[in-house]
């Protein structure tokens, strides 16, 4: 499995408990869009995966990214 | 030819939500007018008289006779306005008379006056944080704070409200040798609730952050010069920054930064909302001069606020409302309510009733909470206070908050 598969599958676990309604998950899948996440949420989600990584994901870059693959590239970024 | 899109479309949403508000027969929260204003806790709503438990005027100095005579003189000798930027034209013998007064009250070096609290917020966090520097910020900031983030070119890190080791563990994350601005509040004006400012600004200068708070909700009556929750807490050496405005205690409008750091005038040269603004009108920085020397004596009148935010609370407490913190820690009461049905509705039977509050709902307050604010003043006598709780009592009888 390649790194980049690993932290997907990881963020794909950190999005669950804020998965309410249960989206299947992809590369395209939007946080507000698909997931209707508000503020709130987005900031919990996001500290959950600063936590796991040990990164730190400004709200700069938090306005860039719109999708679950977004995000998986970013986290690689930072973690490199 | 094109037909052109129309750019108010997206606003459709939140016309729609606020007829939906009004068509349920209520008063529209948002547009309330004051027909009069009697004194600083008196107005006439819709031809009623009301007691005002919803403005930011806690010392009462709105129709203090030395500061309206102040404002008079000035208005005579100095014109309605300066037409000009502090910059070039607009400096008057009065901006540098509140000017002085700020550095007086706050016994710091340096004080700065703004056009008002936002312009202060939004010009010292661009100005002071630039690209590849960070602002880190309570997640429960006022708009200014975020706004001036936004502002300005660096990199924005939020953390959890009044949690000190979130701070602690993002401000570990940054690179130890960039800028950093952390931005506090010392009251957070939609609870009351205040920060743990001591622990905070030592956690900040551990990771060689510099520190700015917001005092604006505590100007003269934390503390034993009515500085604010820092002095309150013993930080007068720590805090780098002190931002407060003139459109709460000291009952006019206007914004400030004071601090005591020598090359702090250099702000004037470099922040765009004080340079591209008009300055203040003549009358309205001479009250507010006037406003401030007094507030360095006002002892009485800050006894008496706290008087009434201990009793107010209490007695809310007693009849089972449930409020934002679990003592009187500032001059905010909040009542907690469960939806926007029951905000609008008690909101609406207290006004019936003829008094007037605040209601506060997302993206203004925490967590999708919806509230009603009261905010003490000084000026509030007992009989009132007790009239109040009066209110209260019939209002959430009726609308079935209490019991």
């Amino acid at each position: 499995m390649s790194d980049r598969q690993q932290t997907f599958d990881k963020v794909a676990e950190l999005i669950a408990p804020f998965n309410k309604k249960g989206v299947a998950l992809t590369e395209a899948t939007t946080f507000q869009g698909d997931l209707e996440w508000d503020s709130l949420t987005v900031m919990d989600f996001v500290a959950a995966i600063e936590d796991e990584f040990d990164i730190l994901i400004t709200m700069n870059m938090q306005a860039e990214i719109e999708t679950v693959g977004q995000l998986v590239d970013a986290v690689e970024k930072l973690k490199a | 030819m094109t037909e052109a899109t129309d750019l108010m479309s997206k606003f459709d949403g939140l016309i729609a939500e606020r007829q939906a508000l009004i068509d349920s027969g209520v008063t529209d929260p948002f547009a309330i007018v004051m027909e009069q204003v009697k004194s600083p806790t008196e107005a006439v709503i819709k031809g009623k008289d009301t007691i005002l438990l919803g403005t930011y005027n806690y010392m009462g100095m709105t129709f203090d006779p030395d500061v309206i005579q102040a404002g008079k003189d000035a208005l005579e000798q100095f014109g309605s306005g300066t037409n000009g930027s502090r910059m070039l034209n607009g400096t008057f013998r009065d901006h540098m008379g509140v000017e002085q007064a700020l550095r007086d009250f706050y016994g710091m070096s340096g004080a700065i006056v703004f056009s008002t609290g936002y312009m202060a917020n939004l010009g010292m966090i661009s100005t002071l944080a630039g690209k590849g520097e960070y602002v880190i910020l309570d997640a429960d900031s006022h708009a200014s704070i975020y706004d001036g983030c936004k502002q300005g070119y660096a990199e924005i890190v939020r953390f959890r409200h009044n949690d000190i080791a979130d701070l602690d563990k993002r401000l570990g994350r940054l690179p130890a040798d960039a800028g950093k601005l952390v931005v506090l509040e010392g009251v957070y004006s939609m609870l009351g609730d205040i920060a743990p400012l001591k622990e905070m600004v030592a956690v900040a200068k551990k990771h060689g952050a510099m520190v700015l708070v917001d005092e604006a909700h505590s100007m003269g009556f934390f503390g034993p010069n009515g500085r604010g929750v820092y002095e309150d807490q013993g930080l007068e050496d720590e805090i780098d920054f002190v931002v407060g405005t003139f459109s709460k205690s000291v009952g006019t409008v206007g914004g400030f930064c004071v601090s005591n750091h020598p090359k702090f005038e250099a702000i004037r040269l470099a922040c765009r909302p004080y340079i591209f603004t008009a300055s203040l009108p003549p009358s309205v920085v001479a009250t507010a001069e006037a406003s401030i020397r007094k507030l360095m004596h006002a002892h009485n009148k800050r006894a008496h606020l706290w008087e009434n935010a201990r009793t107010l609370h209490r007695g809310l407490t007693e009849m089972g409302f449930r409020l934002g913190t679990k003592t009187p820690d500032s001059a905010v009461i909040a009542v907690m309510l469960d939806d926007q049905e029951q905000a609008v509705t008690m909101w609406q039977a207290l006004l019936d009733g003829g008094l007037y509050v605040n209601m506060a709902r997302p993206p203004a307050t925490p967590a999708g909470t919806f509230l009603l604010r009261c905010s003490v003043c000084a000026e509030h006598t007992a009989e009132q206070v007790a009239t109040i709780l009066k209110m209260f009592r019939a209002a959430g009888r009726a609308v079935g908050v209490i019991g």
